[in-house]
């Protein structure tokens, strides 16, 4: 290769780079919901990382003299029935909920895409098995194969981190190996094996980098879906020990004060739900700038 | 169409299979001895090592596990699926008493949420960037966000506490007191449904919008035929299948859902046992409980793949 040509070749993909991320950028905040949902999340990260500075009050400290206050200056969300203070709770609440998002999403992609490439790699009896186990794995409902998963390893926001992952890691499973099915036919694919790369390369070098667009999709929907499914086990009873803040335990234990403190279910409940929507808007924002194909199919 | 379905009818087979040797294997996997659990919540008095071998030996857990879940399976089919442990009855007793209550709740949600998920779908897909449609997509992009117990409890807190409508929790059988089981399944209902009409308006809507801009249906409108044939005949026949592939796979998110909506409302259904016997580790009951559970889901996947190859021909083939 002279010079010349690779100065070529690299400037044009600079040039074409440059207009895929523009274009990618008009259509993502076209929509006014999606800018204010990604704002939001940042806001969330923001909270989650700088929490210790945010929040008013220690999270964890019971005053017992303070037990169910209303809102006030000194607590603006008022306090809970061990008197700690609400807000406090929410904003530390903030990064269980941001932690559970990330690496249940990350156990649940990196399981699922092995098994998933695997599967449409190789094709045969390897995808028959997996994809059967697959199909098992996601005829239990989530909740009982978290909750399963939760009860054997034994609680706690870790294990529940790793149970929800699991639990996910089928959806991912099945879309990317649909997709990798259909990139093995390509004749970039052929040209790469004639070329002697090995089995494993073009799996990491071809198949995985070209299922990128609907992989972060579906990372960011399942993200909201994460959170959601922590919550709902929380409530459940099982998630992170106490005194630990997780929103979804908040709202558990503010359902026995429903009646005279309605704040304290409330209010959590409302976070959840925020940061669940803002991610489903950022997943269509995303959808709608990198794969319009998956319009509707997420 | 006969092979087409009996390949499907031996697909479900499979993962059917699959599912007891999951849940099987995953509940001898939990930590802790039902037995131990049992002895404790019994409060049985002077425990010793032979009563503890003779309990083992009653529940056939001093078998080794292959044999364990072979016996399962095999008393499965004489209809018998064992002994719980934590309500010392038979597990069949259980699941036939609570899988109706489970049922009932399940089947009208998600017609209330079929109808409803894919009306306000089309419409919004048909009159696109109107008002009606960022009405719908905006509650529909809601309703998927909302956690299930959390919309519950704020159900309970405006009907049940303040306004004193309905019941905050309970369960009646509609055969003792139908008014009053419509009471109790109100709120119930419109949390599982909730969820589920958001999904399928968002899919519905999605599906209708790429259909619209087909040239069959510009040629539907240019022989000029009626609004009404063009969108019910011609737009919503085609755009049945991936909306079908939505409700097949919402089914087992329902019952996910449902799961947690009967533990906050109190409804004595299948989701509300088995969240008490993961919890007690009661092997029998959980076993039980998912393989109900699987069988449905697989049913509802069977009717999927069989109307796909009702509704487009095609498929059958391939």
């Amino acid at each position: 290769m002279t010079t010349n040509e690779f100065i070529g070749e690299g400037f044009s993909e600079t040039l074409h780079r440059v207009s895929g991320l523009r274009r990618f950028f008009r259509v993502f905040l076209k929509r006014k919901i999606v800018l204010f949902s990604f704002i939001v999340i940042l806001l969330l990260v923001i909270t989650a990382i700088f929490a210790p500075l945010l929040a008013p009050y220690d999270p964890y400290k019971q005053v017992l003299s303070d037990r169910l206050l209303g809102p006030s200056w000194q607590h603006l969300l008022g306090t809970d029935y061990l008197g700690r203070d609400l807000l406090s709770r929410m904003i530390y609440g903030s990064r269980t909920a941001l932690l559970v998002g990330i690496i249940a999403t990350g156990i649940a992609a990196t399981f699922g895409s092995i098994l998933g490439t695997l599967a449409g790699y190789f094709g045969g009896w390897v995808h028959s098995v997996i994809m059967r186990f697959v199909d098992s794995l996601m005829s239990i409902p989530m909740i009982i194969v978290a909750l399963l998963l939760g009860v054997m390893l034994g609680g706690g926001l870790v294990n529940i981190m790793i149970a929800v992952g699991f639990g996910m890691s089928s959806s991912y499973a099945r879309v990317i190996c649909a997709l990798v099915m259909s990139i093995k036919e390509n004749d970039y694919i052929m040209a790469a094996r004639a070329s002697g790369a090995s089995d494993l390369r073009i799996m990491l070098r071809h198949c995985l980098p070209n299922s990128f667009p609907p992989f972060i999709v579906l990372i960011t929907i399942n993200m909201g879906g994460a959170i959601m499914i922590e919550a709902a086990l929380s409530y459940l009873g099982l998630g992170i020990e106490p005194p630990g803040a997780a929103w979804g335990a908040m709202v558990q234990e503010g359902y026995g004060y429903l009646i005279t403190h309605p704040m304290l279910a409330l209010v959590p409940g409302v976070a959840i739900a925020i940061v669940v929507y803002a991610l489903n808007m950022i997943g269509d924002g995303l959808r709608d700038a990198l794969d319009p194909r998956l319009r509707g199919l997420t | 169409m006969t092979t087409y379905i009996v390949r499907r009818l031996i697909y479900g087979l499979i993962v059917f299979i699959v599912v007891t040797i999951l849940v099987f294997l995953a509940m001898r996997a939990l930590p802790g001895d039902p037995i131990l659990i049992y002895v404790i919540e019994q409060d049985v008095q002077h425990v010793t090592p032979e009563m503890m071998d003779e309990l083992e030996a009653k529940y056939g857990l001093d078998k080794p596990v292959p044999v364990q879940y072979l016996n399962w399976i095999a008393n499965i089919f004489r209809g018998d699926f064992g002994r719980s442990i934590r309500f010392n009855e038979p597990v069949s007793k259980l699941i036939g008493e609570r899988l109706p209550v489970s049922l009932y709740l399940a089947i009208v949600s998600f017609i209330l949420a079929s109808i409803f998920g894919v009306a306000f779908g089309v419409i919004a897909g048909l009159r696109r960037n109107k008002i009606i449609d960022t009405v719908v997509t905006s509650m529909a992009n809601f309703g998927i966000s909302l956690p299930h117990f959390w919309l519950a409890i704020l159900l309970i807190f405006i009907f049940g506490v303040w306004l004193h409508w309905l019941p905050t929790s309970g369960y009646i059988s509609p055969f003792e007191d139908f008014g009053k089981w419509v009471r109790f399944m109100v709120m119930p209902v419109f949390v599982v449904a909730t969820w589920a009409t958001a999904f399928f308006a968002r899919q519905a809507r999605s599906t209708i919008l790429e259909v619209i801009h087909q040239d069959y249906i510009r040629t539907a409108w240019a022989k000029g035929l009626s609004e009404r044939v063009v969108v019910l005949r011609h737009a919503l026949k085609n755009a049945f299948i991936p909306v079908i592939t939505v409700m097949g796979m919402s089914f087992v998110m329902m019952i996910s859902g449902q799961v947690v909506i009967e533990n906050v409302f109190a409804i004595p259904g299948l989701g509300r046992l088995i969240v008490a016997a993961i919890f007690a580790q009661d092997y029998a009951i959980v076993q039980g409980c998912v393989l109900v559970i699987a069988i449905m889901v697989v049913m509802a996947n069977l009717i999927v793949d069989i109307s796909y190859g009702w509704f487009d021909p095609r498929i059958r083939y391939n």
